[in-house]
C-alpha cells in the first residue's frame, strides 16, 4: 500500500515575527524546523510499515529550503519526498494548501492513506487534513492516536474526543490526522541519512501539477487577513507573597476568599 | 429596511443525545450577530432521539428557527453523513454564516464542508463581529502560539463559516417560553459512510478539562508523580478538572488527555490554577482565554505571573495543601 504523508516546514514559534501589513509570516532569518506535530505523523507511518508493507511518500508544499524538512524526514525513514514549490502558492490559505496537496497526491496516485499532523504550530488550524480528504471524496478521522489493526483494505484506529476513545474502522482511501499520543518520534537513523545522500527529491510546480494560478495564492484564498493587533493585556496581577510563616496564613485565606467568592463550586 | 438579509446559522452539538453547552454559547455568539445584521437566528441539528423539550429548549433561549435531522447514521458523528447533512441545509437554506464549536467534531467537520460548498473558514475564534451592511463577518483568533490576533475576513464567498472557541463566551439562558420554528426531518438517504464507530469508551475521568469550569493545571514544579495526591485533594475539594504541562506528561505522571498547550487541549475555565509550572508560550497558547487565572511559584519572575490576576509566591508544597484545608473548612461554615 502507499502512505502519503503532508509534512510542513514551520517557523520556530518562539522567534516568528508577522508582516504588519499582509498578515503572513515573516520567514526570513527564522530558524526553520519540521512542524513538530508531524514528527508524529512520520512516526505513525513508519510504525504501519512495521506491520504491513508499504510505501512512505513525504510531501511538502513551500519554499525551496522545505527540501531540508523532507530530507530529515527521509532520514527518520520515510521512502521517498516530493517538494510542491512555486511563488504563485505564497499567501494560500488553507482552502488553496488542501487543494495543492490535493493534486500533488492525484499526480502521485493509487494512495491508500493520507496521514497529516493534527495541526501545524504556525498556522495552528487543523483543516488541512479534513481539507484534503474533502477534495479527494474520502473519508476522515481527525484526532486518532492509536493504531489497533491494519491490512490491505482497511484498518481500526482509536479517536480521542473530548469525553473518551472512540474505536473507528475505515475502508481506504482515507485520510488520519493524529495526535501525540501516537508515541515518542523515532530519531533519524544512520541508514536514513545515507538514504538522504542517495535521494533526488523531485520539485514540482504550479505547471507540473495542472493548477490554474487564480485557484491558488492570494488569489485562490477565500479569507482574508484584515488586519493583526497585539493582544492587549487586560489582566493585572496581583502578587501576594507567601514565602515565609507569617505572611502564608493570611495569604492563602484571602486566597480561599476569593476562589469562594468566584461561587462556582 | 425591507431587503431581507441570509441568515446566521449555528451548528448545534449533542453527545449521546445530550445537547452539548457549547450549542448555548454559540446562540449567545448568533444572537450578537443577527441583531446586528437584522435577521435570524437560525439552528442545525444532527443526531438521532432529542427531545422536542430539548429542540424547544433551544428556542426559548433565543434561536428563531430549528432545522432537526433525525437519522440513526447521524446519532455519532461520522464525516461523511455529517458532511451530507451540512450540505444540504447550506444549499436549501443559504446561510450567511455557519458557527460551530472548535470541538474535535466541529474542527472536523467545518473543513471538510468548506471544502465540498467552496467557502473560507477561520479556525477558533475567540471574538467575532458583523457589518451590518456587507454582511461580512469579522473573526478574530489567536495566531502563531496567541502572540498576535489576527482579524480575518471572507469577503467574497457565502457562507462564511467559523468555528469558535469553547468558553470563550457564556451560554444563553432559558428565559421562559419563546416562539420559534421547529423543522424536524429524517432524511430518506444519506451517503453510506466508509467509516463506522466500533466502540466508545468514556474517559474514566470525572471531569472533562475542556468542559470544567474549574481546572487546577500542574506544572514540573511537582516534582514526582507520588506529590499528584496533593493537586488530587485540591481539585476534589473545587470539583475541579486536572491539567497538565507537557513536561508533566512526558514524565508519565499525567496522561495524554490532560496536557494543555499548544500540542495539547485548549481550555478556556471560568478559573485556572496553575501550579508550579512556569508559563511556557506553549502552555499560555491553550489556557491563556481563561476568564481567572491564578498562579503559584516560588520564583517571582515566572512567565506565567504576567498573566495572572492572583500570583502567589511560595513552595507548593506549603501553599497547596493549606489552600485546600481552608476552603474544605470554609464550605463547612
Ligand atoms: C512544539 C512544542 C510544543 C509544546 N507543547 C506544549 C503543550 O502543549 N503544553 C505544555 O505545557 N508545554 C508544551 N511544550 C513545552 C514547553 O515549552 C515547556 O517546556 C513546558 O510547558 C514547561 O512545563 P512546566 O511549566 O511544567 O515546567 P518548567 O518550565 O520547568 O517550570 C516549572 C516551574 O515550577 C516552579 N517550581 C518548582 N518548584 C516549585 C515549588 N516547590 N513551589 C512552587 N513552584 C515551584 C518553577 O519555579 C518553575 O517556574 C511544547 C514545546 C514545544 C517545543
Ligand atoms: N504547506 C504544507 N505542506 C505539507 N503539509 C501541510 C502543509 N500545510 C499543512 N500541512 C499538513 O496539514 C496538517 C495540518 O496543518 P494546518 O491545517 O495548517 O494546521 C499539518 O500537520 C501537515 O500534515
Amino acid at each position: 500500500m502507499r502512505i502519503i504523508l503532508p509534512i510542513k516546514q514551520v517557523p520556530e514559534t518562539r522567534k516568528v515575527r508577522m508582516d504588519e501589513k499582509t498578515g503572513t509570516v515573516i520567514r526570513e532569518g527564522v530558524e526553520s524546523i519540521i512542524n513538530p506535530l508531524d514528527l508524529y505523523s512520520i512516526e505513525f507511518a513508519l510504525k504501519i510499515k512495521e506491520h504491513i508493507k508499504c510505501e512512505i511518500i513525504g510531501i511538502s508544499m513551500g519554499p525551496e529550503k522545505a527540501e531540508v524538512a523532507l530530507k530529515e524526514a527521509i532520514a527518520m525513514g520515510i521512502d521517498s519526498a516530493r517538494l510542491i514549490s512555486d511563488r504563485a502558492f505564497a499567501g494560500s490559505d488553507t482552502w488553496a494548501t488542501s487543494y495543492v496537496l490535493y493534486k500533488a497526491i492525484q499526480k502521485i496516485g493509487n494512495v491508500d492513506l493520507v496521514i497529516c499532523g493534527e495541526r501545524a504550530t504556525d498556522g495552528d488550524t487543523g483543516q488541512v487534513g479534513p481539507g484534503i480528504a474533502a477534495f479527494m471524496d474520502i473519508p476522515v478521522v481527525t484526532y486518532v492516536s492509536s493504531l489497533n489493526n491494519i491490512c490491505p483494505e482497511y484498518c481500526t484506529i482509536d479517536r480521542t474526543i473530548e469525553h473518551g476513545h472512540e474505536t473507528l474502522k475505515t475502508e481506504f482511501p482515507a485520510v488520519l490526522t493524529v495526535v501525540k499520543e501516537i508515541g515518542e518520534p523515532r530519531l533519524p537513523t544512520l541508514k536514513g541519512k545515507i538514504q538522504v545522500k542517495n535521494t533526488v527529491i523531485p520539485h514540482w510546480n504550479l505547471n507540473d501539477l495542472g493548477i490554474e494560478a487564480n485557484k491558488v495564492g492570494l488569489k485562490g484564498s477565500p479569507t482574508r487577513v484584515m488586519k493583526i493587533f497585539r493582544p492587549q493585556v487586560t489582566r493585572e496581577c496581583k502578587l501576594l507573597y507567601a514565602d515565609d510563616e507569617p505572611k502564608m496564613e493570611s495569604t492563602v485565606n484571602r486566597l480561599a476568599k476569593s476562589i469562594r467568592d468566584m461561587e462556582l463550586f | 429596511m425591507t431587503a431581507v438579509n441570509a441568515d446566521i446559522w449555528i451548528l448545534a452539538e449533542q453527545s449521546q443525545g445530550i445537547i452539548q453547552r457549547v450549542t448555548f454559547e454559540l446562540i449567545t455568539r448568533g444572537l450578537k450577530l443577527s441583531a446586528k445584521r437584522n435577521c435570524k437566528l437560525c439552528v442545525m441539528l444532527f443526531g438521532h432521539g432529542i427531545s422536542d423539550q430539548d429542540l424547544q429548549d433551544l428556542i426559548d433561549r433565543g434561536a428563531n428557527k430549528i432545522v432537526y435531522l433525525e437519522h440513526t447514521d447521524l446519532k455519532d458523528f461520522l464525516i461523511e453523513p455529517f458532511s451530507d447533512a451540512m450540505c444540504g441545509i447550506i444549499s436549501q437554506y443559504n446561510p450567511e454564516v455557519i458557527l460551530a464549536g472548535a470541538t474535535t467534531t466541529g474542527r472536523t467537520l467545518m473543513p471538510y464542508v468548506a471544502i465540498k460548498v467552496n467557502t473560507g473558514l477561520t479556525a477558533d475564534c475567540t471574538s467575532l463581529d458583523i457589518e451590518p451592511e456587507t454582511g461580512n463577518l469579522i473573526q478574530t483568533r489567536p495566531a502563531i502560539g496567541g502572540n498576535i490576533m489576527a482579524s480575518i475576513l471572507t469577503p467574497e464567498h457565502r457562507p462564511q463559516m467559523a468555528t469558535v472557541r469553547p468558553r470563550s463566551t457564556s451560554s444563553a439562558e432559558n428565559n421562559g417560553p419563546r416562539i420559534g420554528e421547529i423543522i424536524k426531518t429524517s432524511p430518506e438517504k444519506l451517503t453510506s459512510s466508509r467509516l463506522t464507530l466500533v466502540k466508545f469508551s468514556p474517559f474514566e475521568d470525572k471531569i472533562n478539562i475542556s468542559d470544567a469550569d474549574i481546572v487546577v493545571t500542574v506544572g514540573r514544579g511537582i516534582k514526582k508523580k507520588e506529590n499528584l495526591s496533593i493537586i488530587y485533594d485540591l481539585a476534589e475539594t473545587l470539583n475541579a478538572a486536572i491539567g497538565a504541562t507537557r513536561e508533566v506528561v512526558d514524565r508519565d505522571w499525567l496522561s495524554y488527555s490532560h496536557q494543555v498547550g499548544l500540542s495539547g487541549h485548549t481550555i478556556s475555565p471560568k478559573l485556572y490554577i496553575g501550579i508550579g509550572l512556569s508559563g511556557s508560550i506553549q502552555h499560555i497558547a491553550g489556557m491563556q482565554t481563561s476568564e481567572k487565572i491564578i498562579a503559584i511559584n516560588n520564583d517571582p519572575d515566572a512567565q506565567i505571573f504576567k498573566l495572572a490576576d492572583y500570583g502567589i509566591v511560595g513552595d507548593l508544597f506549603e501553599i497547596v495543601p493549606l489552600l485546600t484545608q481552608k476552603l474544605r473548612d470554609g464550605a463547612k461554615l
